[in-house]
């Protein structure tokens, strides 16, 4: 089956292409929305995947409704009844149209594909957040502990215990304490660091 | 008594304010609704995660719940519109170059749709006697008020909007590079993205909403059927909560409080400066600003009640632009899109001003009027279309008939 891929996200275009792909299909991207309506036409897609982020998706649904654009009328998802997979799919963050008269169970399958690619896409983007929050944290603990011990003349051990006692007698984590310290002792000794 | 929880979807628009003061001032609180506001980037997502139940209500394009109920939409469940969220707030605007060619055919920075149309006019008869390109314009939705408003005002000042000009989808945030690029000519959208326009120096307001017609509809409080019926009393709390923070956005007092509010990122995320021309109605239009009476208008003349009319409207123009044929069963769906009586039931504990009327004849007031309605008085009008046209949801295909002529 010919998919059309419209993401403006490239690794995340080229993670759903390459199960698309293994699953059998005939795969293209448009990560870029110039000129958009000739590629539909010389594509000819038979199903059409879009994120949901797209702030195009009301300008391609018309174009989609425009049979100049495609020749065959496109309907939204698998099938207007089949409520799960829609929930399943704007869970994920995707939308798919698909060209209308073709077997269900054949879409059926390119959803799938689409929506589990979504997910571990995301999956991998919020394990990116965080360890990049984690390493942003480490940051700034390891200043805090640099102002502790040259301003009150700590080790390194004894500056974090400090921290740490301060954030458990507070009920907030380290970073925060860390980030309170470097905010003050930045108002106190401005200009130094 | 537990309070009722509501996730409303809405875009980053101007006239979105009644639900963001509902939330942000305190009255959906005190109606016990723990209400969510989510911003979305495309009316499609706001449609599918109503569809979906991420949504029990949304800000929404009034004829988009009508054209969903129609079919018309690639994924719809059933919707209804039990309250208008304001009337007015969108305007046109064109390129400088544009406005230049205008301004060389008689047009003046004075927002009127009659002598600017004329002027327009004028405009694309010369490009189409010297063969140069169509104009292009664009709009955000084929089912929004900027779509059919634009339209009708082209075709009454002479312009055949599918063959002598092009009209594309284009989301709001783009329309003003669009106009600098050149890839459009102008744009009907609603605030603040107008405004933004020109004071990026991008482009001038030829007309307004206002102007073509004027205390006319635009967006409503869509809410999913089912969710709805089986919810009554916490819709009919919303309804109370919105029409309170209606009545707060109306206060001249409150218009600064109103614009930093709408400014803050999680809403509108776009200056103050842009945000104050369309509650002030003080327009600037590129070269001087005008005064627009009504330009938006939060709770006035009955500025809140989903008029059955307003959705007869919306569908003789879906009908007139080819979206759809028009039957006695098309008709019927849109006409039962609108729910006054839902509107009526939750407001009637207020003691408020109500119309007694579901439909009423649209463009027949020319001045403010007292009219019939339960509890207090209530004013409506003016609410003239610019070429004197008058709409009767009674003769809907005369009104069609009517409008065939001028495709």
């Amino acid at each position: 089956m010919n998919v059309l891929v419209i993401d403006e996200n490239r690794i995340r275009a080229s993670i759903i292409e390459a199960g698309l792909s293994e699953a059998g299909h005939n795969v293209t991207l448009i990560c870029d929305i110039n000129g958009i309506a000739r590629r539909i036409a010389e594509i000819n897609p038979d199903v059409i995947v879009i994120d949901l982020g797209n702030p195009n998706r009301d300008m391609l649904e018309n174009m989609f409704q425009l049979s100049r654009a495609v020749k065959r009328p496109v309907a939204m998802f698998v099938d207007r009844s089949d409520l799960a997979s829609i929930e399943a799919a704007v869970d994920a963050g995707v939308s798919a149209y698909v060209v209308d008269g073709l077997k269900k169970e054949r879409v059926k399958t390119v959803l799938d594909v689409a929506i589990s690619r979504f997910n571990a896409y995301s999956k991998l983007a919020r394990e990116l957040e965080e360890a990049r929050g984690e390493l942003e944290n480490r940051k700034l603990i390891e200043r805090a502990k640099g102002i502790l011990m040259r301003s009150r003349g700590l080790s390194e051990e004894a500056a974090y215990a400090l921290l740490r006692k301060t954030a458990m007698n507070q009920n907030r984590k380290i970073a925060d304490i860390a980030q309170s310290l470097i905010t003050a002792a930045g108002l106190l000794e401005s200009g130094e660091e | 008594m537990s309070a009722h929880r509501i996730t409303a979807g809405f875009m980053p628009l101007l006239d979105g304010a009644l639900v963001v003061a509902a939330k942000e001032k305190g009255f959906a609180e005190a109606e016990n609704i723990d209400l969510a506001l989510v911003r979305e980037t495309s009316w499609a997502n706001i449609r599918d995660r109503l569809a979906v139940g991420h949504f029990q209500v949304a800000h929404m394009l009034a004829p988009l719940p009508i054209a969903c109920n129609l079919g018309l939409a690639p994924l719809a469940s059933p919707m209804i519109a039990p309250m208008a969220l304001g009337l007015g707030g969108n305007a046109v605007t064109v390129s400088n170059h544009l406005w230049d060619e205008m301004s060389a055919q008689g047009a003046a920075p004075d927002l009127n749709a009659a002598t600017n149309g004329a002027a327009l006019g004028r405009v694309v008869a010369e490009r189409g006697r010297l063969g140069k390109p169509r104009l292009r314009f664009a709009v955000v939705h084929p089912h929004s008020g900027h779509n059919y408003e634009l339209r009708y005002w082209l075709a009454a000042c002479g312009i055949k909007p599918d063959k002598e000009v092009e009209i594309i989808i284009l989301p709001p945030p783009l329309m003003a590079d669009a106009l600098e690029t050149g890839n459009i000519d102008g744009y009907c959208v609603g605030e603040p993205w107008n405004s933004a326009a020109v004071a990026l120096g991008r482009g001038h307001i030829a007309t307004v909403k206002a102007a073509i017609w004027r205390s006319s509809p635009e967006k409503v409080l869509a809410a999913q059927a089912q969710w709805a019926e089986e919810n009554p009393e916490a819709l009919a709390a919303l309804l109370r909560a919105v029409f309170r923070a209606s009545l707060w956005c109306a206060e001249k007092a409150n218009r600064e409080e109103l614009a930093a509010l709408l400014a803050n990122p999680a809403y509108v995320g776009k200056p103050v400066d842009w945000i104050m021309p369309a509650l002030s109605g003080d327009i600037r239009t590129g070269e001087k600003i005008v005064h627009v009476d009504d330009f938006f208008v939060p709770f006035a003349k009955a500025a809140t009640f989903p008029w059955k009319s307003h959705a007869l409207w919306f569908y003789t123009q879906m009908v007139r632009w080819g979206q759809i044929a028009h039957t006695q069963s098309h008709a019927a769906t849109a006409r039962a899109t609108y729910r006054p009586d839902l509107y009526r039931a939750a407001l009637k504990p207020l003691g408020v001003a109500l119309p007694g009327a579901n439909a009423k004849v649209e463009g027949a007031l020319k001045t403010a009027t007292p009219v019939g309605s339960s509890g207090a008085s209530l004013m409506l009008g003016p609410d003239g279309f610019f070429d004197g046209g008058l709409f009767d949801p009674d003769e809907i295909a005369a009104y069609i008939g009517l409008q065939e002529k001028s495709k």
